[in-house]
């Protein structure tokens, strides 16, 4: 008799009505969405959710990890020479740039003093494996294994070995959410090589990005490479970012729509490097009055700010 | 329990820990990283709903709540998305429950099918009226499949229940 029920069914006691139930749900998901999404100050519920939520998902995540160690296992020998041989040749091709990189940053640091400049920061950081993607099919993020217990903080940049691949948006215990500088409207200031012409590089969502804001009759060409400008104090300057794959002159339209690709295996597992928090700038001078050309440059810094701060 | 189709064979009560244990696997199988897999369904909406249908007194908007909450996190979605569209479906399977019940369990898919599309099309709106793209019609096969294994569910999740057809004398129930 172990299943049955000897309680009377409880015809009178049942709680709320289902539509009051339903309307109170309803609103605390929708006051949530909005405070989350227009406040960020849910932080501390988000972080006490993901300590429970994270060693289930980790235990997910073990068989397919699993299953890759299991092909890499197998593949073996002949694909470990194959890319050892190709890294020695890799070396031996950077080989006399690194060589003389040591002595090349000693010198630029002792110009740099000469001259007065501010030196160069060093870029140092930790290595994070990537865990997952978030399964947001509306964003581009993922779950990288460190957290605040390895002293992350939100706001990072991440990189692979050929570039810029994200930023960290959201710190948990142990690991930490990265947005891919391929999410929409995720903004990276920056600089093309070529002609050292500054702007902003926005991903679009859909694994390309786009720089905006350029005039029609901009000096851009297919194939020029984006590297981070380092004007925000987020991204170390000198970074690829992407390589302008496609340019579409309208004179329609003021601007040029200008489309580029990463450079970085932006949607490629594998490892990243979380780089250290840079130290802040210096403060902006005071902005002159009176004259039309330098009013500008705070405006452009104030529209930047405001793009890294949607995201 | 209702006379329909298959109800003719009665059920034993459900357990709580069975539900509880369901649930979980859902959440481990929606935790697989099968995210860009096209048609993957959300496990979770599928046994919510199961269980809304079946047991509606016992799993209800709050279960819906707190493991809508659990997604959004893990998802890395804005918090309350998975919630809104849960408890949707929720009080919707609920609602739903007495007339589904009648139908055989095909016809049953098809009465769930309106349930998922819409909480997956909850979502979707949601995030699109606050800027995100639309992330593709892909995003919406899931639902489908999910309906298709709403049959092979309803055996899985009731297998504790059935009563061995070979009854004892003794103990007729």
């Amino acid at each position: 008799m172990a299943g049955i029920d000897h309680a009377p069914p409880p015809f009178f006691k049942r709680g709320p009505a289902p539509l009051a139930l339903l309307t109170f749900y309803i609103l605390v998901s929708l006051a949530i969405f909005v405070v989350d999404l227009r406040m960020h100050s849910l932080d501390l519920l988000r972080q006490t959710v993901a300590l429970f939520v994270d060693p289930v998902q980790r235990v997910a995540q073990t068989p397919g990890s699993l299953v890759d160690y299991a092909r890499n296992y197998l593949e073996g020998m002949a694909l470990l020479q194959r890319e050892n041989d190709q890294l020695r040749h890799a070396k031996l091709n950077t080989a006399p740039n690194l060589l003389r990189l040591e002595q090349l940053e000693a010198e630029n640091e002792r110009l740099r003093k000469l001259l007065d400049v501010k030196e160069r920061e060093q870029a140092n950081g930790q290595v994070a494996q990537i865990l997952y993607t978030a399964r947001d099919p509306f964003s581009r993020k993922v779950i990288v294994d460190k957290g605040q217990q390895a002293g992350i903080t939100a706001g990072q940049p991440a990189i692979d070995e050929a570039g810029v691949v994200g930023q960290v948006t959201r710190v948990f215990p142990f690991s930490a959410e990265i947005t891919l500088i391929t999410d929409k409207d995720q903004a990276v200031p920056v600089q093309i090589v070529r002609t050292g012409q500054r702007s902003v590089v926005f991903g679009l969502g859909n694994g390309q990005m786009e720089l905006r804001y350029l005039p029609a009759n901009a000096d851009v060409q297919v194939g020029d490479v984006l590297v981070t400008s380092g004007l925000d104090s987020v991204y170390l300057q000198g970074f690829p970012v992407a390589k302008v794959v496609n340019i579409e002159r309208d004179s329609a339209y003021s601007f040029a729509r200008i489309f580029g690709a990463p450079v970085a295996g932006v949607e490629n597992f594998g490892e990243v490097m979380i780089l250290n928090p840079r130290e802040p700038l210096p403060p902006a001078p005071p902005a002159a009055k009176g004259r039309g050309d330098t009013s500008d440059k705070p405006g452009v810094r104030q529209k930047k700010k405001r793009a890294a701060k949607e995201n | 329990m209702q006379p329909t189709f298959s109800s003719s064979r009665i059920l034993l009560p459900v357990s709580p820990w069975f539900i509880f244990l369901t649930l979980t696997v859902a959440l481990l199988l929606n935790f697989l990283p099968t995210a860009h897999w096209p048609g993957v369904p959300d496990w979770i909406a599928l046994v919510l709903c199961f269980w809304s249908v079946r047991e509606s007194r016992r799993v209800g908007m709050g279960w819906a709540f707190i493991l809508g909450l659990l997604m959004d996190v893990a998802d890395g979605a804005v918090l309350g998305q998975h919630c809104f569209a849960y408890v949707l479906l929720a009080y919707g399977a609920s609602s739903l429950s007495r007339r589904l019940l009648w139908f055989p369990i095909a016809q049953q898919a098809l009465h769930v099918l309106p349930l998922l599309l819409l909480t997956q099309a909850i979502q979707a709106g949601m995030r699109m009226v606050v800027g995100g793209d639309f992330p593709g019609w892909g995003y919406f096969v899931g639902p489908f499949v999910a309906s298709v294994l709403w049959i092979p569910a309803t055996y899985l999740l009731l297998l504790p229940q059935f009563r061995p057809v070979e009854q004892n004398p003794d103990r007729p129930i």
